[in-house]
C-alpha cells in the first residue's frame, strides 16, 4: 500500500472508529427516562431556556428533580449533540437535534428484497 | 402581616419606569429622590393598593454575576397573575417586548417569560 494509501486508510478508521464512539454516547443519553423526556419536550419547540424545561418536566412529566440535575441530564444529550445550544444576548437556548437519532434508525434498516444487506451495518461496535 | 414591597435590580432606574409604567401599564406609587438614585416603587393596575415593586438600582457588586446567571437559565424573579397569558403574550409583543419564553401549557397553569429591558425576567401565570 502507498504511504498516501497508508494515510487515507488511518483516517478511515479513526473516522469509523470516532462515529461508532459518538453512536455510543447516543445511545447511552437515550437510555435514561428523564433525558427521553427532555427530548420529548424539546421536540415541541426549539430555543427552550432551562427555566421552560425544568417547567415542562415539573408539570408534564411528574419528574421531582433538580434545576441541576436537569442541567447535568442537559449536557450528557448536549456531549452526544441530541441537543444544541445558542447564545443569544443574555439567554442560553436549547434545541433538539435529531440527525443522530435520524443516522441511528437507519442502521438495522432492512434492505429491498433482493438487495443484499450491507455488511458494514452489521460491524459490532469495539468495548 | 403583609407583604408591603418587593424589590428587583434595575440597570437603569429611567428605564425600569419606562417600561413597568410606559409598557407593561403599572403606576407609580412612590418617586422620592435619595442623591444619586431614587426611591421607586410601582404598583400593577389591578391591584393599586397591593404590594408595591421596588425599582432598586443594581450598583452592587454581587448582583451582576448573579442577574447574569439567572437570565442565562432564563430564570425569572417575579410573578405576574393574568387572566388571559396569551392575549397578555400578543399584547407585549406588538408593544416591543422581547420573550424568553412564549406562553406554554403546564397544566393547572399557562406561563409565559419576558425580558423587562432591565437586567431581569418576568414570569406571566393565568392560573386554569
Amino acid at each position: 500500500m502507498t504511504e498516501f494509501g497508508i494515510a487515507l486508510w488511518n483516517l478511515t478508521c479513526k473516522y469509523s472508529l470516532a462515529y461508532y464512539l459518538c453512536m455510543s454516547d447516543v445511545y447511552k443519553a437515550l437510555a435514561e427516562p428523564a433525558r427521553r423526556a427532555i427530548l420529548d419536550e424539546l421536540i415541541e419547540r426549539d430555543d427552550q431556556t432551562l427555566f421552560e424545561i425544568c417547567g415542562r418536566l415539573a408539570t408534564k412529566h411528574d419528574f421531582a428533580m433538580s434545576r441541576q440535575a436537569i442541567s447535568q441530564h442537559l449536557q450528557i444529550l448536549e456531549d452526544a449533540d441530541l441537543v444544541r445550544t445558542r447564545r443569544q444576548g443574555r439567554y442560553k437556548y436549547h434545541s433538539i437535534n435529531t440527525e443522530p437519532i435520524e443516522t441511528s434508525m437507519k442502521r438495522w434498516r432492512r434492505p429491498e428484497s433482493g438487495t443484499p444487506a450491507n455488511p458494514s451495518e452489521s460491524e459490532g461496535e469495539p468495548g | 402581616m403583609k407583604f408591603r414591597m418587593l424589590s428587583v435590580f434595575t440597570d437603569d432606574q429611567a428605564r425600569a419606569e419606562a417600561f413597568y409604567v410606559g409598557v407593561l401599564g403599572c403606576q407609580v406609587r412612590h418617586d422620592i429622590p435619595l442623591g444619586e438614585y431614587r426611591w421607586l416603587t410601582v404598583v400593577t393596575p389591578d391591584d393599586p393598593d397591593g404590594p408595591e415593586l421596588l425599582l432598586e438600582p443594581a450598583a452592587h457588586a454581587a448582583v451582576k454575576p448573579w442577574r447574569d446567571a439567572l437570565m442565562a437559565d432564563g430564570i425569572p424573579l417575579i410573578q405576574i397573575a393574568v387572566d388571559d397569558c396569551q392575549a397578555e403574550y400578543d399584547r407585549l409583543v406588538a408593544a416591543g417586548v422581547i420573550f424568553t419564553q412564549a406562553p406554554v401549557d403546564m397544566g393547572t397553569v399557562v406561563t409565559a417569560v419576558f425580558d423587562d429591558t432591565c437586567g431581569n425576567l418576568v414570569q406571566l401565570a393565568q392560573m386554569k
